[in-house]
Protein backbone atom coordinates (compact mmCIF):
# COMPACT_ATOMS: atom_id res chain seq x y z
CA UNK A 1 0.00 0.00 0.00
CA UNK A 2 1.38 3.44 -0.89
CA UNK A 3 1.60 5.80 1.77
CA UNK A 4 -0.12 8.72 2.53
CA UNK A 5 2.81 10.87 3.91
CA UNK A 6 6.07 10.10 2.37
CA UNK A 7 9.25 11.86 3.62
CA UNK A 8 12.68 11.11 1.83
CA UNK A 9 15.93 12.30 3.18
CA UNK A 10 15.01 15.29 5.23
CA UNK A 11 17.27 17.40 6.76
CA UNK A 12 16.83 20.80 8.27
CA UNK A 13 19.56 23.35 9.61
CA UNK A 14 18.36 26.65 10.98
CA UNK A 15 19.75 29.94 10.30
CA UNK A 16 21.96 29.76 13.74
CA UNK A 17 23.67 26.94 12.01
CA UNK A 18 21.68 24.20 14.82
CA UNK A 19 20.96 20.91 12.65
CA UNK A 20 17.27 19.76 13.78
CA UNK A 21 16.96 17.63 11.71
CA UNK A 22 19.33 14.77 10.08
CA UNK A 23 18.29 12.37 6.98
CA UNK A 24 14.80 11.42 7.99
CA UNK A 25 12.87 8.74 5.89
CA UNK A 26 9.25 8.10 7.24
CA UNK A 27 6.19 6.63 5.46
CA UNK A 28 3.20 7.06 7.02
CA UNK A 29 0.51 4.74 6.45
CA UNK A 30 -3.18 5.39 5.71
CA UNK A 31 -5.62 5.57 8.24
CA UNK A 32 -2.55 4.64 11.02
CA UNK A 33 -2.54 6.07 14.00
CA UNK A 34 1.64 6.93 14.42
CA UNK A 35 2.91 8.34 17.43
CA UNK A 36 6.31 9.97 17.18
CA UNK A 37 8.16 9.96 20.80
CA UNK A 38 11.27 12.12 21.48
CA UNK A 39 12.75 13.97 24.37
CA UNK A 40 11.89 17.48 24.06
CA UNK A 41 14.16 19.43 21.55
CA UNK A 42 14.31 16.15 19.12
CA UNK A 43 12.65 17.57 16.08
CA UNK A 44 9.33 16.34 16.55
CA UNK A 45 7.71 19.77 16.21
CA UNK A 46 10.18 20.62 13.56
CA UNK A 47 9.81 17.93 11.33
CA UNK A 48 5.75 18.42 11.92
CA UNK A 49 6.11 21.98 10.97
CA UNK A 50 8.41 21.01 7.72
CA UNK A 51 5.10 19.01 6.72
CA UNK A 52 2.83 21.10 7.16
CA UNK A 53 4.12 24.31 5.41
CA UNK A 54 5.15 26.17 7.76
CA UNK A 55 9.09 25.91 8.02
CA UNK A 56 11.07 25.60 4.98
CA UNK A 57 13.18 22.43 4.62
CA UNK A 58 16.52 22.20 4.03
CA UNK A 59 16.75 19.13 1.95
CA UNK A 60 14.86 16.62 1.27
CA UNK A 61 11.62 15.90 -0.51
CA UNK A 62 7.86 15.20 1.01
CA UNK A 63 4.79 13.91 -0.33
CA UNK A 64 1.18 13.67 0.93
CA UNK A 65 -0.41 11.52 -0.66
CA UNK A 66 1.64 11.67 -3.75
CA UNK A 67 1.74 15.56 -4.08
CA UNK A 68 4.71 17.19 -3.28
CA UNK A 69 4.31 19.50 -0.64
CA UNK A 70 6.28 22.25 -2.61
CA UNK A 71 5.11 22.21 -5.98
CA UNK A 72 1.65 20.84 -5.23
CA UNK A 73 1.07 22.49 -2.21
CA UNK A 74 -2.44 23.17 -2.21
CA UNK A 75 -3.51 19.92 -2.76
CA UNK A 76 -0.79 18.33 -0.17
CA UNK A 77 -2.27 21.25 2.54
CA UNK A 78 -6.02 21.51 1.62
CA UNK A 79 -5.40 17.12 3.53
CA UNK A 80 -3.89 18.28 6.35
CA UNK A 81 -5.31 19.63 9.83
CA UNK A 82 -2.61 20.80 12.39
CA UNK A 83 -2.76 21.25 15.57
CA UNK A 84 -0.13 23.02 16.99
CA UNK A 85 1.69 22.35 20.60
CA UNK A 86 1.01 25.84 21.99
CA UNK A 87 -1.89 27.59 22.24
CA UNK A 88 -2.26 30.41 19.18
CA UNK A 89 -5.62 31.26 19.63
CA UNK A 90 -7.38 34.72 18.51
CA UNK A 91 -8.48 36.24 21.48
CA UNK A 92 -10.84 38.21 20.86
CA UNK A 93 -12.65 35.69 18.02
CA UNK A 94 -15.78 33.87 18.67
CA UNK A 95 -15.65 29.98 19.00
CA UNK A 96 -18.03 29.76 15.76
CA UNK A 97 -16.04 32.76 14.10
CA UNK A 98 -12.44 31.06 14.25
CA UNK A 99 -13.46 27.53 13.51
CA UNK A 100 -15.80 28.93 10.83
CA UNK A 101 -12.61 30.77 9.53
CA UNK A 102 -10.72 27.84 9.37
CA UNK A 103 -12.81 26.49 7.18
CA UNK A 104 -12.72 29.08 4.84
CA UNK A 105 -9.33 29.79 4.98
CA UNK A 106 -9.00 26.03 3.48
CA UNK A 107 -10.77 26.87 1.22
CA UNK A 108 -14.11 24.79 1.70
CA UNK A 109 -17.46 26.22 1.03
CA UNK A 110 -19.48 27.19 4.33
CA UNK A 111 -21.24 24.20 6.14
CA UNK A 112 -22.46 25.13 9.62
CA UNK A 113 -23.59 21.84 9.72
CA UNK A 114 -20.15 20.06 10.12
CA UNK A 115 -19.14 22.73 12.36
CA UNK A 116 -21.72 22.10 14.46
CA UNK A 117 -21.13 18.53 14.64
CA UNK A 118 -17.07 19.44 15.03
CA UNK A 119 -18.09 21.62 18.14
CA UNK A 120 -20.59 19.15 19.45
CA UNK A 121 -17.77 16.48 19.57
CA UNK A 122 -15.36 18.33 21.14
CA UNK A 123 -18.33 19.38 24.19
CA UNK A 124 -17.61 23.14 23.02
CA UNK A 125 -21.07 24.00 21.45
CA UNK A 126 -22.34 25.76 24.48
CA UNK A 127 -19.85 27.84 24.16
CA UNK A 128 -19.93 28.77 20.35
CA UNK A 129 -20.57 31.95 21.25
CA UNK A 130 -18.04 32.60 23.59
CA UNK A 131 -14.79 34.96 23.04
CA UNK A 132 -11.81 32.41 23.03
CA UNK A 133 -9.60 34.77 25.67
CA UNK A 134 -12.52 33.55 28.27
CA UNK A 135 -12.27 29.56 28.14
CA UNK A 136 -9.79 27.77 29.90
CA UNK A 137 -6.44 26.21 28.43
CA UNK A 138 -8.53 22.81 28.08
CA UNK A 139 -11.37 24.47 26.25
CA UNK A 140 -8.85 26.51 23.81
CA UNK A 141 -6.63 23.25 23.33
CA UNK A 142 -9.95 21.58 21.93
CA UNK A 143 -10.65 24.89 19.72
CA UNK A 144 -7.25 24.39 17.88
CA UNK A 145 -8.59 21.07 17.08
CA UNK A 146 -11.90 21.84 16.23
CA UNK A 147 -9.98 24.68 13.96
CA UNK A 148 -8.29 21.43 12.47
CA UNK A 149 -11.04 19.19 12.02
CA UNK A 150 -13.20 22.38 10.31
CA UNK A 151 -12.01 21.54 6.70
CA UNK A 152 -12.72 17.93 7.11
CA UNK A 153 -8.96 16.76 6.61
CA UNK A 154 -7.62 13.47 5.81
CA UNK A 155 -4.38 13.98 8.40
CA UNK A 156 -4.42 15.05 11.58
CA UNK A 157 -1.54 16.09 12.94
CA UNK A 158 -1.79 16.87 16.90
CA UNK A 159 1.53 18.32 18.29
CA UNK A 160 1.32 17.27 22.47
CA UNK A 161 -2.07 17.20 22.48
CA UNK A 162 -2.42 16.63 26.04
CA UNK A 163 0.31 18.43 27.42
CA UNK A 164 -1.20 20.33 30.69
CA UNK A 165 -4.59 18.80 29.80
CA UNK A 166 -6.63 17.07 32.17
CA UNK A 167 -7.40 12.99 32.75
CA UNK A 168 -10.94 13.54 31.67
CA UNK A 169 -9.89 15.84 28.58
CA UNK A 170 -7.63 13.53 27.53
CA UNK A 171 -10.18 10.15 27.52
CA UNK A 172 -12.24 12.98 25.61
CA UNK A 173 -9.86 13.31 23.47
CA UNK A 174 -8.95 10.16 22.40
CA UNK A 175 -12.71 9.40 21.69
CA UNK A 176 -12.61 11.90 19.45
CA UNK A 177 -9.31 10.52 17.58
CA UNK A 178 -10.83 7.18 17.55
CA UNK A 179 -13.55 8.06 15.79
CA UNK A 180 -11.76 10.14 13.60
CA UNK A 181 -9.68 6.87 12.88
CA UNK A 182 -12.26 5.44 12.40
CA UNK A 183 -13.93 7.70 9.90
CA UNK A 184 -10.78 6.84 7.55
CA UNK A 185 -8.54 9.42 9.05
CA UNK A 186 -4.79 9.40 9.56
CA UNK A 187 -3.01 10.61 12.89
CA UNK A 188 0.03 11.62 13.51
CA UNK A 189 0.87 12.56 17.68
CA UNK A 190 3.74 13.28 18.82
CA UNK A 191 4.01 12.54 22.82
CA UNK A 192 6.72 12.42 25.44
CA UNK A 193 4.42 10.60 27.23
CA UNK A 194 4.85 6.80 26.64
CA UNK A 195 1.78 5.30 27.97
CA UNK A 196 0.06 7.68 25.09
CA UNK A 197 1.94 5.93 22.20
CA UNK A 198 1.33 2.78 24.48
CA UNK A 199 -2.64 3.20 24.32
CA UNK A 200 -3.30 4.76 21.12
CA UNK A 201 -1.13 3.96 18.43
CA UNK A 202 -0.44 1.43 15.65
CA UNK A 203 2.96 2.26 14.84
CA UNK A 204 5.93 4.02 16.96
CA UNK A 205 8.41 6.12 15.81
CA UNK A 206 11.56 7.15 18.08
CA UNK A 207 13.53 10.66 17.61
CA UNK A 208 16.23 11.67 18.77
CA UNK A 209 18.41 14.53 18.13
CA UNK A 210 16.67 15.30 14.78
CA UNK A 211 17.15 11.30 13.77
CA UNK A 212 15.05 8.84 13.68
CA UNK A 213 16.02 5.65 15.82
CA UNK A 214 13.06 3.50 15.42
CA UNK A 215 9.57 2.91 13.89
CA UNK A 216 8.27 -0.22 14.94
CA UNK A 217 4.36 -1.81 14.99
CA UNK A 218 3.51 -0.87 18.63
CA UNK A 219 2.29 -4.57 18.19
CA UNK A 220 5.64 -6.25 17.72
CA UNK A 221 7.67 -3.48 19.47
CA UNK A 222 5.26 -5.00 22.54
CA UNK A 223 6.19 -8.22 21.60
CA UNK A 224 9.94 -7.56 21.89
CA UNK A 225 9.10 -6.08 25.31
CA UNK A 226 7.08 -9.01 26.30
CA UNK A 227 10.37 -9.94 28.60
CA UNK A 228 9.36 -10.16 32.38
CA UNK A 229 12.38 -10.50 35.30
CA UNK A 230 11.09 -12.28 38.33
CA UNK A 231 12.47 -11.31 41.68
CA UNK A 232 12.76 -13.53 44.03
CA UNK A 233 13.37 -12.22 47.80
CA UNK A 234 14.64 -14.93 49.89
CA UNK A 235 14.94 -15.21 53.65
CA UNK A 236 18.29 -16.15 54.55
CA UNK A 237 21.10 -14.94 52.57
CA UNK A 238 22.68 -16.95 49.85
CA UNK A 239 26.55 -17.12 48.60
CA UNK A 240 26.13 -18.60 45.62
CA UNK A 241 23.23 -20.10 43.44
CA UNK A 242 23.51 -24.38 43.58
CA UNK A 243 24.43 -25.73 41.02
CA UNK A 244 21.21 -27.92 40.13
CA UNK A 245 19.49 -24.36 39.73
CA UNK A 246 21.96 -23.24 36.93
CA UNK A 247 19.70 -23.75 34.39
CA UNK A 248 17.57 -21.32 35.25
CA UNK A 249 20.35 -18.73 34.45
CA UNK A 250 19.44 -16.95 38.06
CA UNK A 251 21.09 -13.94 39.29
CA UNK A 252 22.02 -13.10 42.55
CA UNK A 253 21.92 -9.62 43.90
CA UNK A 254 24.86 -8.23 45.12
CA UNK A 255 23.72 -8.92 49.38
CA UNK A 256 22.70 -12.35 48.25
CA UNK A 257 19.35 -11.64 49.73
CA UNK A 258 17.47 -12.28 46.00
CA UNK A 259 17.31 -13.82 43.11
CA UNK A 260 16.02 -12.53 39.65
CA UNK A 261 15.17 -14.32 36.58
CA UNK A 262 14.32 -13.91 33.34
CA UNK A 263 11.15 -15.51 31.53
CA UNK A 264 9.14 -14.68 28.20
CA UNK A 265 5.14 -14.17 28.63
CA UNK A 266 4.72 -14.93 25.46
CA UNK A 267 6.67 -18.14 25.58
CA UNK A 268 4.78 -21.78 25.85
CA UNK A 269 6.42 -22.36 29.42
CA UNK A 270 7.61 -20.02 31.79
CA UNK A 271 9.61 -22.16 33.85
CA UNK A 272 7.97 -20.37 36.88
CA UNK A 273 6.48 -23.41 38.55
CA UNK A 274 9.67 -25.50 37.86
CA UNK A 275 11.70 -23.16 39.15
CA UNK A 276 9.63 -22.60 42.37
CA UNK A 277 9.87 -26.40 43.06
CA UNK A 278 13.49 -26.80 42.12
CA UNK A 279 14.25 -23.60 45.36
CA UNK A 280 12.22 -26.18 47.97
CA UNK A 281 14.04 -28.70 46.75
CA UNK A 282 17.33 -27.14 47.14
CA UNK A 283 16.17 -25.79 50.47
CA UNK A 284 15.79 -22.04 49.79
CA UNK A 285 12.64 -20.03 51.20
CA UNK A 286 11.29 -17.68 49.59
CA UNK A 287 10.54 -14.45 51.85
CA UNK A 288 8.66 -12.22 48.92
CA UNK A 289 8.58 -12.00 45.07
CA UNK A 290 7.97 -9.34 42.47
CA UNK A 291 7.87 -9.15 38.61
CA UNK A 292 8.43 -6.33 36.39
CA UNK A 293 8.34 -5.80 32.75
CA UNK A 294 10.49 -4.00 30.36
CA UNK A 295 7.98 -0.97 29.17
CA UNK A 296 8.37 0.97 26.18
CA UNK A 297 9.93 3.73 28.62
CA UNK A 298 12.75 1.18 28.99
CA UNK A 299 13.50 0.71 25.36
CA UNK A 300 12.63 4.54 24.82
CA UNK A 301 15.23 5.85 27.38
CA UNK A 302 17.57 3.08 26.36
CA UNK A 303 17.38 4.62 22.77
CA UNK A 304 17.52 7.82 23.37
CA UNK A 305 20.66 7.56 26.16
CA UNK A 306 22.62 5.59 23.79
CA UNK A 307 25.77 7.56 22.71
CA UNK B 1 -7.14 30.82 -7.05
CA UNK B 2 -8.77 29.90 -3.44
CA UNK B 3 -11.18 32.65 -3.14
CA UNK B 4 -12.56 31.52 0.01
CA UNK B 5 -9.31 31.93 1.79
CA UNK B 6 -9.42 35.33 0.52
CA UNK B 7 -12.73 35.80 1.15
CA UNK B 8 -11.97 34.76 4.24
CA UNK B 9 -8.89 36.62 5.84
CA UNK B 10 -10.74 39.78 4.25
CA UNK B 11 -13.68 39.81 6.32
CA UNK B 12 -11.35 38.80 9.33
CA UNK B 13 -9.46 41.76 9.13
CA UNK B 14 -12.67 43.89 8.32
CA UNK B 15 -14.16 42.48 11.30
CA UNK B 16 -11.24 44.00 13.17
CA UNK B 17 -11.98 47.46 12.20
CA UNK B 18 -15.63 47.32 13.42
CA UNK B 19 -14.23 45.64 17.00
CA UNK B 20 -11.99 48.58 17.10
CA UNK B 21 -14.08 51.17 15.44
CA UNK B 22 -12.82 53.86 17.79
CA UNK B 23 -9.47 52.75 17.30
CA UNK B 24 -9.81 52.44 13.89
CA UNK B 25 -11.97 55.52 12.29
CA UNK B 26 -13.26 57.93 15.49
CA UNK B 27 -10.29 59.03 16.38
CA UNK B 28 -8.15 59.83 13.11
CA UNK B 29 -11.36 61.69 12.27
CA UNK B 30 -11.19 63.53 15.51
CA UNK B 31 -7.44 64.35 14.92
CA UNK B 32 -7.88 65.83 11.38
CA UNK B 33 -10.83 67.83 12.78
CA UNK B 34 -8.07 68.87 15.33
CA UNK B 35 -5.94 69.93 12.10
CA UNK B 36 -9.06 72.02 10.57
CA UNK B 37 -9.46 73.99 13.35
CA UNK B 38 -5.75 74.37 14.34
CA UNK B 39 -4.49 75.30 10.87
CA UNK B 40 -7.84 76.17 8.98
CA UNK B 41 -9.70 78.68 11.06
CA UNK B 42 -6.83 79.50 13.73
CA UNK B 43 -4.19 79.95 11.30
CA UNK B 44 -5.64 79.88 8.07
CA UNK B 45 -7.48 82.80 8.52
CA UNK B 46 -4.27 84.80 8.82
CA UNK B 47 -3.04 83.20 5.66
CA UNK B 48 -5.10 84.44 2.52
CA UNK B 49 -5.01 82.06 -0.13
CA UNK B 50 -2.61 79.36 -1.26
CA UNK B 51 -2.37 79.46 -5.10
CA UNK B 52 -5.72 80.62 -6.00
CA UNK B 53 -7.68 78.65 -2.97
CA UNK B 54 -8.26 79.32 0.73
CA UNK B 55 -5.63 77.91 2.64
CA UNK B 56 -8.59 75.89 4.64
CA UNK B 57 -9.39 74.42 1.14
CA UNK B 58 -5.73 73.71 0.51
CA UNK B 59 -4.61 71.88 3.05
CA UNK B 60 -7.75 69.24 2.78
CA UNK B 61 -6.12 66.70 -0.02
CA UNK B 62 -2.48 66.75 2.42
CA UNK B 63 -4.96 65.97 5.37
CA UNK B 64 -6.68 63.68 3.80
CA UNK B 65 -3.15 61.89 2.27
CA UNK B 66 -1.59 61.87 5.75
CA UNK B 67 -4.32 60.39 7.15
CA UNK B 68 -4.73 57.47 4.16
CA UNK B 69 -0.63 57.24 4.49
CA UNK B 70 -0.18 56.71 7.94
CA UNK B 71 -3.54 54.38 8.49
CA UNK B 72 -2.95 52.27 5.71
CA UNK B 73 0.87 51.51 6.85
CA UNK B 74 -0.72 51.15 10.72
CA UNK B 75 -3.67 48.89 9.61
CA UNK B 76 -1.59 46.66 7.43
CA UNK B 77 1.51 45.86 9.64
CA UNK B 78 -0.50 45.80 12.55
CA UNK B 79 -2.67 42.88 10.35
CA UNK B 80 0.27 40.68 9.90
CA UNK B 81 2.53 41.74 12.83
CA UNK B 82 -0.15 40.42 15.29
CA UNK B 83 -0.86 36.99 13.88
CA UNK B 84 3.06 36.36 14.17
CA UNK B 85 3.37 37.73 17.75
CA UNK B 86 0.53 35.69 18.45
CA UNK B 87 1.36 32.78 16.84
CA UNK B 88 -1.71 32.37 14.78
CA UNK B 89 0.73 32.87 11.81
CA UNK B 90 0.88 28.56 11.75
CA UNK B 91 -2.68 28.10 10.18
CA UNK B 92 -1.73 31.38 7.94
CA UNK B 93 1.11 29.74 6.52
CA UNK B 94 -0.38 25.86 6.54
CA UNK B 95 -3.74 26.52 4.61
CA UNK B 96 -3.58 25.83 0.73
CA UNK B 97 -3.01 29.56 -0.56
CA UNK B 98 -0.45 31.50 -2.27
CA UNK B 99 0.96 33.99 -1.00
CA UNK B 100 -0.18 36.62 -2.96
CA UNK B 101 -3.50 35.30 -1.80
CA UNK B 102 -2.56 36.22 1.81
CA UNK B 103 -1.50 39.43 0.39
CA UNK B 104 -4.55 40.04 -1.27
CA UNK B 105 -6.84 39.44 1.63
CA UNK B 106 -4.46 41.18 4.41
CA UNK B 107 -3.77 44.23 2.05
CA UNK B 108 -6.95 44.30 0.63
CA UNK B 109 -8.28 44.66 3.88
CA UNK B 110 -5.97 47.28 4.83
CA UNK B 111 -6.19 49.70 1.94
CA UNK B 112 -10.50 49.14 2.25
CA UNK B 113 -10.15 50.46 5.64
CA UNK B 114 -7.58 53.21 4.73
CA UNK B 115 -9.92 54.66 1.58
CA UNK B 116 -13.28 54.39 4.05
CA UNK B 117 -11.18 56.55 6.50
CA UNK B 118 -10.35 58.41 3.52
CA UNK B 119 -13.69 59.36 2.23
CA UNK B 120 -14.96 60.03 6.09
CA UNK B 121 -12.53 62.87 6.29
CA UNK B 122 -13.18 64.25 3.14
CA UNK B 123 -16.92 64.27 4.22
CA UNK B 124 -15.79 65.48 8.05
CA UNK B 125 -13.37 68.05 6.21
CA UNK B 126 -16.62 69.43 3.73
CA UNK B 127 -18.33 70.99 7.18
CA UNK B 128 -15.35 73.05 7.77
CA UNK B 129 -14.16 74.18 4.34
CA UNK B 130 -16.39 74.85 0.85
CA UNK B 131 -14.34 71.90 -1.45
CA UNK B 132 -14.90 71.25 -4.90
CA UNK B 133 -13.41 67.83 -6.54
CA UNK B 134 -12.27 68.78 -10.75
CA UNK B 135 -11.47 65.02 -11.43
CA UNK B 136 -13.12 62.61 -8.93
CA UNK B 137 -11.87 60.06 -11.18
CA UNK B 138 -8.30 60.24 -10.98
CA UNK B 139 -8.87 61.72 -7.43
CA UNK B 140 -10.05 58.07 -6.42
CA UNK B 141 -7.65 56.63 -8.70
CA UNK B 142 -4.78 58.70 -6.48
CA UNK B 143 -6.73 57.48 -3.45
CA UNK B 144 -6.57 53.96 -3.99
CA UNK B 145 -3.50 53.45 -5.42
CA UNK B 146 -1.71 55.36 -2.54
CA UNK B 147 -4.02 53.08 0.21
CA UNK B 148 -2.67 49.88 -1.62
CA UNK B 149 0.89 51.09 -2.02
CA UNK B 150 1.23 52.21 1.39
CA UNK B 151 -0.68 49.16 3.13
CA UNK B 152 1.75 46.69 0.86
CA UNK B 153 4.39 48.80 2.53
CA UNK B 154 3.29 48.63 6.27
CA UNK B 155 2.62 44.60 5.18
CA UNK B 156 6.38 44.55 4.32
CA UNK B 157 7.06 46.47 7.71
CA UNK B 158 4.92 43.93 9.80
CA UNK B 159 7.03 41.06 8.32
CA UNK B 160 9.90 42.59 9.22
CA UNK B 161 9.18 43.77 12.63
CA UNK B 162 10.10 41.39 15.35
CA UNK B 163 8.74 43.84 18.48
CA UNK B 164 6.13 46.31 19.28
CA UNK B 165 9.04 49.02 18.52
CA UNK B 166 9.97 48.59 15.35
CA UNK B 167 6.46 48.11 14.06
CA UNK B 168 6.23 52.01 15.08
CA UNK B 169 9.71 52.99 14.23
CA UNK B 170 9.25 53.67 10.70
CA UNK B 171 5.92 54.97 10.55
CA UNK B 172 7.24 57.47 13.73
CA UNK B 173 10.69 58.15 12.89
CA UNK B 174 10.45 58.41 8.67
CA UNK B 175 6.87 57.87 7.08
CA UNK B 176 5.40 61.03 9.45
CA UNK B 177 8.42 63.06 8.75
CA UNK B 178 7.96 62.86 5.15
CA UNK B 179 4.61 63.41 5.17
CA UNK B 180 4.79 66.53 6.75
CA UNK B 181 7.75 67.73 5.05
CA UNK B 182 5.75 66.80 1.49
CA UNK B 183 3.73 69.65 1.13
CA UNK B 184 0.39 68.61 2.90
CA UNK B 185 0.71 71.77 4.55
CA UNK B 186 1.93 74.10 2.21
CA UNK B 187 2.80 74.61 -1.75
CA UNK B 188 6.19 73.61 -2.12
CA UNK B 189 6.59 77.01 -4.35
CA UNK B 190 6.54 78.61 -1.02
CA UNK B 191 9.76 77.04 -0.07
CA UNK B 192 13.30 78.68 -0.81
CA UNK B 193 14.75 77.25 -3.95
CA UNK B 194 17.51 75.30 -1.88
CA UNK B 195 14.65 73.29 0.10
CA UNK B 196 12.56 73.26 -2.92
CA UNK B 197 15.05 71.08 -4.51
CA UNK B 198 15.80 69.03 -1.47
CA UNK B 199 12.15 68.59 -1.04
CA UNK B 200 11.47 66.63 -4.69
CA UNK B 201 13.44 64.03 -2.92
CA UNK B 202 10.71 62.99 -0.64
CA UNK B 203 8.60 60.58 -2.54
CA UNK B 204 5.29 61.69 -0.65
CA UNK B 205 5.67 65.31 -2.43
CA UNK B 206 4.33 63.58 -5.83
CA UNK B 207 1.49 61.61 -3.47
CA UNK B 208 0.25 64.93 -2.20
CA UNK B 209 0.67 66.88 -5.43
CA UNK B 210 -0.65 64.52 -7.41
CA UNK B 211 -4.26 64.09 -5.44
CA UNK B 212 -4.32 67.61 -5.06
CA UNK B 213 -4.32 68.48 -8.83
CA UNK B 214 -7.05 66.07 -9.05
CA UNK B 215 -8.93 68.73 -6.56
CA UNK B 216 -7.80 72.02 -7.24
CA UNK B 217 -6.07 71.51 -10.49
CA UNK B 218 -2.71 72.97 -8.93
CA UNK B 219 -0.11 70.90 -8.67
CA UNK B 220 3.83 71.19 -6.98
CA UNK B 221 4.84 68.85 -10.06
CA UNK B 222 3.12 67.60 -13.10
CA UNK B 223 0.45 64.68 -12.68
CA UNK B 224 2.22 62.23 -14.88
CA UNK B 225 5.32 62.49 -12.90
CA UNK B 226 3.26 62.01 -9.48
CA UNK B 227 1.42 58.76 -11.19
CA UNK B 228 5.17 57.48 -12.22
CA UNK B 229 6.26 57.77 -8.73
CA UNK B 230 2.98 56.23 -6.78
CA UNK B 231 2.86 53.36 -9.41
CA UNK B 232 6.95 53.16 -8.79
CA UNK B 233 6.86 52.70 -5.41
CA UNK B 234 3.78 50.12 -5.88
CA UNK B 235 6.07 48.14 -8.04
CA UNK B 236 8.86 48.40 -5.22
CA UNK B 237 7.01 47.04 -2.41
CA UNK B 238 5.43 44.44 -4.86
CA UNK B 239 8.91 43.45 -5.59
CA UNK B 240 9.61 43.34 -1.66
CA UNK B 241 6.88 41.42 -0.59
CA UNK B 242 7.35 38.84 -3.41
CA UNK B 243 11.33 38.45 -2.38
CA UNK B 244 9.72 38.15 1.29
CA UNK B 245 7.28 34.80 0.32
CA UNK B 246 10.09 33.30 -2.15
CA UNK B 247 12.87 33.33 0.54
CA UNK B 248 10.54 33.02 3.92
CA UNK B 249 12.12 35.53 5.37
CA UNK B 250 10.92 36.45 8.99
CA UNK B 251 7.97 33.95 8.19
CA UNK B 252 9.16 30.23 7.92
CA UNK B 253 12.50 29.82 9.85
Amino acid sequence: MSPIISVSNLSKTYGSGFKALNNINLDIVKGEIFALLGPNGAGKTTLISIICGIANPSQGKILVDGHDIASDYRAARSMIGLVPQELHTDAFETVWATVSFSRGLFGKPKNPAHIEKVLKDLSLWDKKDNKIVTLSGGMKRRVMIAKALSHEPQILFLDEPTAGVDVELRKGMWEVVRGLQAAGVTIILTTHYIEEAEEMADRIGVINKGEIVLIENKASLMQKLGKKQLTLHLQSKLDAVPPALAAYNLELSGDGRAVTYDYDTKGDRTGITSLLSDLRNAGIRISDLDTKQSSLEDIFVSLVRAP
Amino acid sequence: MNYRAIRAIYLFEMARTWRTLLQSIVSPVVSTSLYFVVFGAAIGSRITQVEGVSYGTFIVPGLVMLSVLTQSISNASFGIYFPKFVGTIYEILSAPISYYEIVIGYVGAAATKSIILGLIILATAGLFVPLHINHPIWMLTFLVLTAVTFSLFGFIIGIWADGFEKLQMIPMLVVTPLTFLGGSFYSVNMLPSGWRTLTLLNPVVYLISGFRWSFYEIADVSVALSLGVTIGFLVVCMAAVAWIFKTGYRLKN
